[in-house]
């Protein structure tokens, strides 16, 4: 058991019920659970939410949700405290919620700029921001920040949403370099296009997947359990010598 | 058992002797081999080769030896039949021997002689290993392979300039690879090592002035061990990065992310 007597906060995990498609939070929680973490969910979908945490309590895991808009300071020192106090502790932050909205340059309006920007990075400051102290506490951990092939690549359509995963991959370098004299790792992953509950639309647009599939040099789609591996290895103890590395994981989409 | 029923040829492998320092090659083999996979040990250093093999063996893992000089595309023919004729398929290559001595030198001073001997070692011995491997993952329906480069195979120093460049041709190499064999479900991807207490290096990282300048630099504030490292090689080689492929994995204590 990889991560046995860990526990660790995944955002954006809400979509974990077997038997419907998963994102790559849940995905995460099942497979951190199975390596004997105790998961806390933290998700604004409150009712898919407690049926994936209800899922994985009935599998014999340690689970909890927690309400969290990942956006709000107040919300982000709740469950932190929540965690810390049920608990004892916090080893593992996985900074996941995210959001993605079709608009280049032009179509961008201030309002979705500042939605993606409020989500993916203000989201991944203020969690890495509160779990620092509680992960300090118990001498060390690790944060893996979920970017995305966007954060370093562009592409057609998307504006804010590459602004916004770019920001992630760097602030991660920022942490990671200020708090390695606390054995706190913090990683970025990139995920190529993966299918999930956020993406299912857009993928489901035959123009939209026949350009998309054009791109990926391993011919299919990610599933989000591929992406949940790469987050596992840099949670657990494997990766006591990364830090402030980026893990592609997107079928060599950018290695092109 | 994350690499049941997968073979892997592992160069440079031979420093995995139980009560040494190990280096890369032989860290992975002895995970690898607690994974489940059957795993051939190749090396120059025979002697030590078979010993770390002896103990992999009496261990009661699956393991063999072939010498194996990676500059040499007859010997890749060899290791690579005898490896297929021993074990029935191969589906993992860890490309791990290298070399940096004898390139401690800027560019102005760089001779051709060294130069073309870091490109040997570590860039052509890679092409080597990919191209006679690739044939028998194909046949076994796909694989992976883990080349090893180096995080100075992404950043410049003020010495070893030649085997920078080597590392630097590894890196993108393995892309190129990655994207020419993505359509026969062949993974290839590089790990780059920070500094590592390894054989090769300790000689000169265990000099105390040199080591407290080397870790200066290293926000983690002290060097990798060998299995940290392996670590890292056994997620690319599993099917748990089975959608990973032309990327490049850091494995540095943050040295590059400053």
């Amino acid at each position: 058991m990889r991560l046995k007597g860990k526990v660790a906060i995944i955002t954006g995990a809400a979509a974990g019920v077997p038997g419907e498609m998963m994102g790559i939070g849940g995905a995460a929680a099942w497979l951190f659970v199975r390596e004997g973490a105790t998961v806390v969910i933290g998700d604004i979908n409150e009712k898919q939410g407690r049926r994936t945490v209800a899922k994985l309590r009935e599998s014999g895991g340690e689970a909890l949700f927690q309400h969290l808009d990942v956006t709000s300071e107040q919300g982000w020192q709740g469950v932190v405290r929540e965690t810390a106090s049920r608990y004892g502790k916090l080893d593992i932050l996985v900074n996941n919620a995210g959001i993605g909205i079709l608009a280049t340059v032009e179509e961008t309006t201030v309002e979705l700029w500042d939605a993606h920007m409020n989500v993916h990075a203000r989201g991944a400051f203020l969690g890495t921001k509160y779990a620092i102290p509680e992960v300090r506490k118990a001498g060390g951990g690790s944060i893996v920040n979920v970017s995305s092939i966007h954060g370093i690549t562009g592409s057609p359509t998307l504006a804010a949403y590459h602004a916004a995963k770019g920001a992630v991959r760097i602030f991660t370098k920022a942490a990671a370099i200020q708090y390695a004299k606390d054995k706190i790792r913090v990683n970025s992953v990139h995920p190529g296009y993966t299918m999930t509950p956020m993406t299912e639309p857009g993928f489901s647009i035959p123009d939209v997947m026949k350009a998309v599939m054009g791109r990926i040099p391993l011919g299919r789609l990610a599933k989000p359990e591929e992406i949940a591996a790469g987050i596992l290895y840099l949670a657990s103890d494997e990766s006591s010598y990364v830090t402030g590395a980026e893990l592609v994981i997107d079928g060599g989409v950018t290695a092109q | 058992m994350r690499l049941k029923g997968k073979v892997a040829l592992i160069t440079g492998a031979a420093t995995g002797e139980r009560d040494g320092l190990k280096g890369i090659g032989g860290a992975s083999a002895w995970l690898f081999a607690r994974e489940g996979a059957k795993v051939v040990v190749t090396d120059i250093n025979d002697e030590m080769g078979r010993r770390t093999v002896k103990q992999l063996t009496d261990d009661g893992h699956n393991a063999m030896y072939v010498h194996l000089d990676v500059t040499g595309e007859d010997e890749w023919r060899r290791a690579t039949i005898a490896t297929v004729s021993k074990y029935g398929r191969l589906d993992v290559l860890v490309n791990c021997a290298g070399d940096s001595a004898g390139s401690e030198f800027p560019v102005e001073t760089t001779t051709l002689q060294a130069w073309n001997r870091m490109m040997d070692i570590n860039a052509k011995g890679t092409l080597l290993g990919m191209k006679h491997a690739i044939p028998e993952m194909r046949k076994v329906g796909g694989g992976s392979i883990v080349n090893i480069s180096s995080m100075h195979g992404i950043v410049g120093t003020f010495t070893v300039t030649a085997y920078q460049a080597a590392k630097g041709a590894v890196r993108i190499l393995s892309k190129a690879a990655a994207i020419q064999y993505a359509k026969d479900n062949i993974r290839v991807n590089s790990v780059h090592p920070g500094f590592t207490v390894t054989p090769l290096t300790a000689s000169m990282f265990t000099k105390p002035d040199i080591h407290a300048d080397r870790v200066k630099g290293v926000p983690m504030g002290r060097m990798a061990k060998a299995e940290e490292i392996a670590y890292c090689v056994l997620y690319l080689a599993s099917d748990e990065s089975s959608y990973v492929t032309g990327a490049e994995l850091v494995v540095d204590g943050g040295v590059i992310a400053q």
